[in-house]
C-alpha cells in the first residue's frame, strides 16, 4: 500500500543523487555504531560522524559536478528505490525520477567537456517498455488470435478499442467517403482542405462535433461550438490542459485506479505531478471526498501546489459513472480549494445499463460562477471507433484557457481532409442515431455475457455502466496478496491462458488482484473461448490455494 | 478563480512578432480579385499551391483499389505510407541517399516534428544554435514548451549570409557566457527566409563543428523539393555518406525534419516526419508522437499518390519549373522598382534588399517602412527583424501562393510606391534646401548636411 506513496515522495528530488548519498551513508553508520558502543566512547563517537559527514558532503559535491559519472555510480545503490525496478510502474516511475531538475543548471556551471547526451526526459524510454501494458501489447502483435488462422494465438483483452460497431462506420465510409471529402464532384473542393487551416479546427467541424457530443449525451446538455478547441486526439487534449493549468512542479489529484496513459499525458513533458487519491472496492471504487481532502492536505504538507482534479466519467478502468450528487460535491470541493476540474468524458457514448450518465457540463449549466474551473475532454476514438483519425476535443467555459489552448493546438492539429470527412459523417443524424443506439445495445449484450461468463469461473466484477471493459476481482486466485502476486497471475494469463489483460497495478490500484478485461474487440462467439482459457489458469490457482 | 500556468500566459511564444501582426492585418482586409481588389495581398505566407497535386489526390479517391485500403484498416497507421514517404524523400535527393522507414517517426506537421525533436534533445538550460535570419516560428516551436533556448549564429550580407567558422565559434561562446549548454545546431536547408541551398562547403564545416563539439545537428529540409535552379540541393545525409561517416558517432547525431506542407502544398493534411539514425531518439520521438499523430485516413489518402513513381517524378519537375517561372516574374517586377534580391535557387519566397529605401540604417526605420508597405501599399511581407536578421532593410516576399495576375498587381503597387517615395524624397530634400537658403540665422553645417543628403539619396536609388 505504501508502495505508490513511496515513489511519490521521491519524485520531486533528484532521485539518483539522493540514493547514492543515502546508500553510502548507511554503509558507514552501522559499523560506526559498533565503534561507539564498543571501546570508542563518546569522543570518537562524535568526531568520527562529523568527519564522515564532511567527507560525505565532499563526495556528493564532486558527483554533482559530473552528472554523467553519477548516473552510473549510483545504479548499484538502488536499495532505497525498489520502485524504479518494479516492472509494473517501471517505465513511468523511472521517467518521473529523471525529469525536470530545472535548478541544476543554475546551481553550478556545467562542465562543457564530455559528449552531449539527449534530454533527461528520454532516458527511461528504452528501459521502460517492460511495463505489463506494453509487454502484453507486443505479445499480441507477435501472436494475434484469429479464429481460423491462429486459434492458439493470444487474445487481446487489454486494448480499450471498440470494434463492436465498427462495420457501421465502414459501411458509411464505403458509400459516402469520396463524396464527403471532395464535395459534389462537380467542383474540386480540395483546395479548401489542402491549404493552411485554423489550427484548432474548422468552425464547421466544431459545430458538428458540438452537435454530436449533445446527441451522445442524450441531449441533456447542449455544447457551444465557440467553446471548443480541437486537437489531434484526446491524448494531446489532456497534455495541453496540463500545460495550461499547471506549472512544472504543481500537481493534479487523480483518483486511482486510473487510465495508465495519464502518467504520460499529464506528467511527462509538462513536469506536472499526479497525486493518487485511492478508491476502494468497499466503496465500489467511487471517489470519496474524505480521500480527496486527505490527499489535498498531504500535498500541501509536501509543499506541492494542487491545481486541479482529473476525473474520468465514465471511469477507466472501473467503468462506473459518478452520480449527480457526487459531481455536485466534487464541484463544491473544487470551489472551496479554488482549483480546476478536468472531466475526461471520452467514453460518454459507451454507456450501457440503467445508470444515468451526467456530464460535468450539465452540472455547471446552471451555475454561472463556477463554470470557469470546469474543462471537459472528449474524442472520437472510443465512441466512434476511430482512434486513427485523431480527433480530440477540449471544451471549456474559461476564455483564457481556450485562448491558450488554441495557441498550443499548432502542435497537434487535426488533418483537414479528415475533418471534412467527419463533418459529413456527423451531420448525417440518421446514421449517428442508429450508430449510438446500436453501439449501446451491443455493449450491453457483450457486457452481460462476459460478466456472467466470469462469474461462472468465480470471478466477480464491479457493477458498472460505462466503458467496454469490466473490472474483475481475481484476488482469490493470486498466490500472495501483493503486487508481485498480481503480476505472477498476469504472467500466467498471458503465457498459459494466452489472454492479454491489464493488471490493476498498471492503473495504480491500491488493492492487488484487480484486472481490467476489455471485451469490445471480441465477438460473441469468442466469449466461450476466452472463458475456457481463463479457466485453465483459475483451476490451477484454485488447486494451489 | 485559479490562474493559468506561466506557460499559458507568457509571451515568449513569439506570437506578437511583426511576422504574425502582418497576418492579422491581412485577415482583416484580404485581397480578392473580384470582391476586394483593394485588399492586402498576402506575400507573407510560404504556401505552395500547385494544381496538379490536387487533381491527383481526387483521382486517387475515385480509385476503387484505394477505397478498399482505406476502409479495411481504418484505425491503424499503415506501413505503406512510411515506405512511400521515404521513397519520395529519396527521389527528391536524386536517389543519392536512401532512408530506412524504421528510422522515421510521423508527426502532425513539421511544427510538431521540430518541437518533438527539441523535447528529445534539449531541456531548460540547454540551447541550440541557429543561423540568422531564421523562420520566426522557431522561437515558438523550439522554445515555448521545451524550455530550451536559441542562440543565433550571426550571418551577414557581406558573404551572402553564409555560415562561417568564426560565426559558429562566436555563437558557441555566447551560449557559454549565458550559462547555457549547447546541445546542437539547427539549420534549415534550403533556407527560410533566404531561399538558398547550403553549399557543400558549409555542410562540411557544420559536420566538422558538430564532430568537434560532439553535439547534434538538426537539418530541417522541408523545402528540399522546391529547389528550382542550380546549384542543386545537397542533403546533409549525402555529405555524411560521401565522407563515409556511416559508422561513426556523428551519424547518430544528425537528424532530419521533413513535411509535405511545402513540397506538395498540403499543409492542411498535417504530415511531418522526423528521421534519425539514433534508435533512442526514434523510440522517444515515437512515444512523443502520440501527442501529434498523422491521421490514418490521411495516410491512406496520400499513400497511393506518393507510391505512384510516375506521378511523383512528373510532379517534382513541374513544381520546379513553375517555381522558377514565378520567381523570375517576381525578380523582374522588383527590378523594375529598383529593388534587388539575394540570389536564390529554392523556396517559395525571396530575400529582398530594401536597405536603400530605409530612412536610416536602423530597425526602427525598417518597421516604419514595413508598416507603410502593409497599410499603404497593402502588401503583407515579412520584415527581416522578425527573422532576427542582424542588418535592417531585408524583407521576405513570398510568391508561390498566388496567381500570376495577383503577383503582377503586387509588383505594380510596389513600383508605384517606390516611385512615389523617390518623388517625395526629392521634393522633401528640395524643400529643405530652400528653407536652409532662406533662413540666414541657420548654421551653415545644417545647410551643408541637407544638401549632401539630397545628393546621397539620388545616388542610392539608381
Amino acid at each position: 500500500m505504501t508502495r505508490t506513496r513511496f515513489s511519490r515522495k521521491r519524485s520531486p528530488e533528484p532521485e539518483k543523487e539522493k540514493a547514492g548519498g543515502g546508500g553510502a551513508v548507511m554503509r558507514v553508520i552501522v559499523p560506526l555504531q559498533g565503534v561507539v558502543q564498543g571501546s570508542g566512547g563518546l569522543v570518537l563517537g562524535s568526531i568520527i560522524p562529523c568527519a564522515l559527514f564532511y567527507f560525505l558532503q565532499f563526495y556528493l559535491k564532486r558527483n554533482r559536478d559530473d552528472p554523467n559519472d553519477q548516473n552510473e555510480s549510483n545504479s548499484p545503490s538502488q536499495t532505497q528505490n525498489p520502485t524504479t525496478r518494479s516492472p509494473s510502474s517501471g517505465q513511468l516511475t523511472e521517467l518521473t525520477g529523471l525529469t525536470r531538475t530545472p535548478s541544476r543548471p543554475l546551481l553550478s556551471p556545467r562542465s562543457h567537456t564530455g559528449p552531449v547526451s539527449i534530454s533527461g526526459r528520454v532516458h527511461g524510454i528504452v528501459k521502460g517498455s517492460d511495463s505489463p501494458y506494453y509487454v502484453g501489447l507486443r505479445r499480441v502483435k507477435e501472436d494475434q488470435y484469429d479464429e481460423l488462422g491462429n486459434p492458439n494465438g493470444v487474445i487481446q483483452l487489454g486494448l480499450a478499442e471498440n470494434k463492436l460497431s465498427l462495420e457501421l462506420v465502414k459501411d458509411w465510409l464505403a458509400e459516402n467517403a469520396s463524396h464527403a471529402i471532395l464535395g459534389n464532384g462537380k467542383e474540386l473542393s480540395i483546395s479548401g482542405i489542402a491549404t493552411y487551416q485554423p489550427f484548432d479546427g474548422l468552425m464547421e467541424f466544431k459545430v458538428t462535433v458540438a452537435g454530436f457530443m449533445s446527441q451522445v449525451m442524450e441531449n441533456a446538455v447542449s455544447f457551444n461550438p465557440s467553446q471548443i478547441v480541437l486537437t489531434a486526439g484526446a491524448t494531446p487534449a489532456i497534455e495541453i490542459l496540463s500545460f495550461c493549468l499547471a506549472d512544472a512542479g504543481n500537481a493534479f489529484l487523480v483518483p486511482t485506479p486510473y487510465y495508465p496513459g495519464f502518467d504520460r499525458d499529464v506528467k511527462w513533458r509538462t513536469g506536472v505531478e499526479i497525486i493518487h487519491v485511492p478508491c476502494r472496492s468497499a466503496d465500489n471504487f467511487n471517489l470519496s471526498i474524505t480521500a480527496l481532502d486527505r490527499a489535498f492536505n498531504q500535498a500541501k504538507k509536501r509543499g506541492l501546489k494542487v491545481r486541479g482534479i482529473i476525473i474520468s466519467n465514465p471511469s477507466n478502468p472501473v467503468g462506473n459513472l459518478p452520480s449527480r450528487e457526487s459531481l455536485y460535491t466534487l464541484l463544491d470541493f473544487a470551489r472551496e480549494k479554488n482549483i480546476h476540474i478536468i472531466s475526461n468524458e471520452i467514453l460518454a457514448g459507451c454507456t450501457h445499463g440503467n445508470e444515468e450518465f451526467v456530464s460535468m457540463a450539465e452540472i455547471v449549466d446552471h451555475e454561472d460562477v463556477d463554470r470557469k474551473r470546469v474543462h471537459i475532454v472528449y474524442g472520437l476514438s472510443k465512441d466512434l471507433s476511430l482512434p486513427g483519425f485523431r480527433v480530440g476535443v477540449i471544451y471549456s467555459f474559461n476564455e483564457e484557457v481556450l485562448a491558450a489552448a488554441k495557441k498550443l493546438t499548432r502542435f497537434s492539429s487535426i488533418s483537414a481532409p479528415t475533418q471534412r470527412l467527419l463533418i459529413s459523417m456527423l451531420s448525417d443524424s440518421k446514421f449517428v442515431q442508429t450508430f449510438i443506439t446500436t453501439n449501446r445495445e451491443r455493449l450491453q449484450r457483450m457486457y452481460v455475457q462476459f460478466v456472467a461468463g466470469l462469474k461462472k469461473l468465480g470471478i466477480g466484477c464491479i457493477k458498472s455502466s460505462g466503458g467496454f471493459y469490466c473490472w474483475a476481482d481475481m484476488s482469490g486466485f493470486i498466490s500472495s496478496y501483493s503486487e508481485k502476486g498480481e503480476l505472477e497471475l498476469w504472467d500466467k494469463l498471458l503465457n498459459i491462458a494466452k489472454v492479454n489483460v491489464t493488471p490493476g497495478s498498471c492503473c495504480h490500484c491500491i488493492e492487488p488482484g484487480w484486472f481490467r478485461f476489455c471485451f469490445a474487440t471480441l465477438t460473441e462467439k469468442d466469449i466461450p473461448v476466452v472463458m475456457e482459457r481463463i479457466q485453465k489458469v483459475t483451476e490451477t490457482c484454485k488447486l494451489k490455494s | 478563480m485559479g490562474l493559468l500556468s506561466r506557460k499559458a500566459t507568457c509571451n515568449s511564444h513569439g506570437q506578437d512578432s511583426s511576422y504574425f501582426l502582418g497576418w492579422q492585418e491581412y485577415e482583416k482586409n484580404p485581397y480578392d480579385e473580384t470582391k476586394n481588389p483593394k485588399g492586402i495581398i498576402q506575400m507573407g505566407l510560404a504556401e505552395n499551391q500547385p494544381k496538379t497535386q490536387m487533381q491527383q489526390v481526387s483521382k486517387e479517391m475515385a480509385n476503387p483499389f484505394s477505397k478498399n485500403l482505406l476502409f479495411s484498416k481504418i484505425t491503424m497507421a499503415i506501413p505503406e505510407f512510411k515506405k512511400a514517404l521515404v521513397d519520395f524523400m529519396s527521389e527528391i535527393r536524386g536517389n543519392k541517399v536512401t532512408f530506412d522507414p524504421n528510422n522515421m517517426v510521423l508527426t502532425a506537421g513539421a511544427t510538431s516534428a521540430n518541437e518533438t525533436l527539441m523535447f528529445c534533445l534539449a531541456e531548460q538550460g540547454d540551447a541550440f544554435l541557429l543561423p540568422t535570419p531564421y523562420y520566426p516560428g522557431f522561437d515558438r516551436d523550439l522554445k515555448w514548451r521545451t524550455g530550451a533556448e536559441i542562440v543565433p549564429i550571426q550571418c551577414s550580407s557581406s558573404n551572402r549570409f553564409k555560415i562561417t567558422e568564426s560565426a559558429l565559434e562566436e555563437a558557441y561562446q555566447q551560449a557559454h557566457k549565458k550559462n547555457l549548454r549547447v546541445k546542437g545546431v539547427l539549420i534549415t536547408n534550403p533556407s527560410n527566409p533566404l531561399g538558398t541551398t547550403m553549399s557543400r562547403a558549409e555542410l562540411d564545416l557544420l559536420i566538422n563543428f558538430i564532430t568537434a563539439k560532439e553535439i547534434h545537428l538538426i537539418s530541417d529540409e522541408i523545402y528540399s523539393g522546391t529547389v528550382f535552379s542550380s546549384p542543386g540541393f545537397v542533403s546533409i545525409m549525402e555529405v555524411l555518406k560521401d565522407r563515409q561517416l556511416e559508422n561513426t558517432d556523428v551519424w547518430d547525431r544528425v537528424h532530419i525534419v521533413y513535411s509535405l506542407s511545402k513540397d506538395l502544398g498540403l499543409p492542411g493534411f498535417r504530415v511531418g516526419a522526423i528521421y534519425s539514425n539514433d534508435p533512442i531518439v526514434v523510440a522517444a520521438a515515437t512515444k512523443m508522437s502520440s501527442f501529434g499523430l498523422v491521421s490514418s485516413q490521411t495516410q491512406y489518402l496520400l499513400s497511393a499518390m506518393l507510391s505512384d513513381k510516375k506521378f511523383t517524378k512528373e510532379y517534382l519537375s513541374k513544381n520546379k519549373k513553375r517555381l522558377l517561372k514565378r520567381q523570375n516574374k517576381l525578380v523582374s517586377g522588383l527590378e523594375k522598382a529598383g529593388i534587388s534580391i539575394l540570389e536564390s535557387n529554392a523556396g517559395l519566397f525571396c530575400w529582398v534588399d530594401m536597405r536603400h529605401l530605409l530612412s536610416s540604417n536602423t530597425f526602427e526605420a525598417e518597421m516604419e517602412l514595413w508598416k507603410r508597405i502593409v497599410y499603404d501599399v497593402k502588401l503583407n511581407i515579412s520584415p527581416g527583424s522578425s527573422c532576427h536578421c542582424t542588418e535592417p532593410g531585408w524583407f521576405r516576399v513570398c510568391f508561390a501562393n498566388m496567381s500570376e495576375d495577383t503577383l503582377k498587381l503586387a509588383m505594380q503597387r510596389l513600383k508605384s510606391f517606390v516611385d512615389s517615395m523617390n518623388v517625395n524624397d526629392s521634393n522633401k530634400s528640395h524643400q529643405e534646401l530652400k528653407n536652409a537658403r532662406k533662413s540666414r540665422s541657420r548654421n551653415k553645417w545644417v545647410f551643408r548636411l541637407s544638401f549632401q543628403s539630397f545628393h546621397d539619396r539620388e545616388q542610392d536609388e539608381r
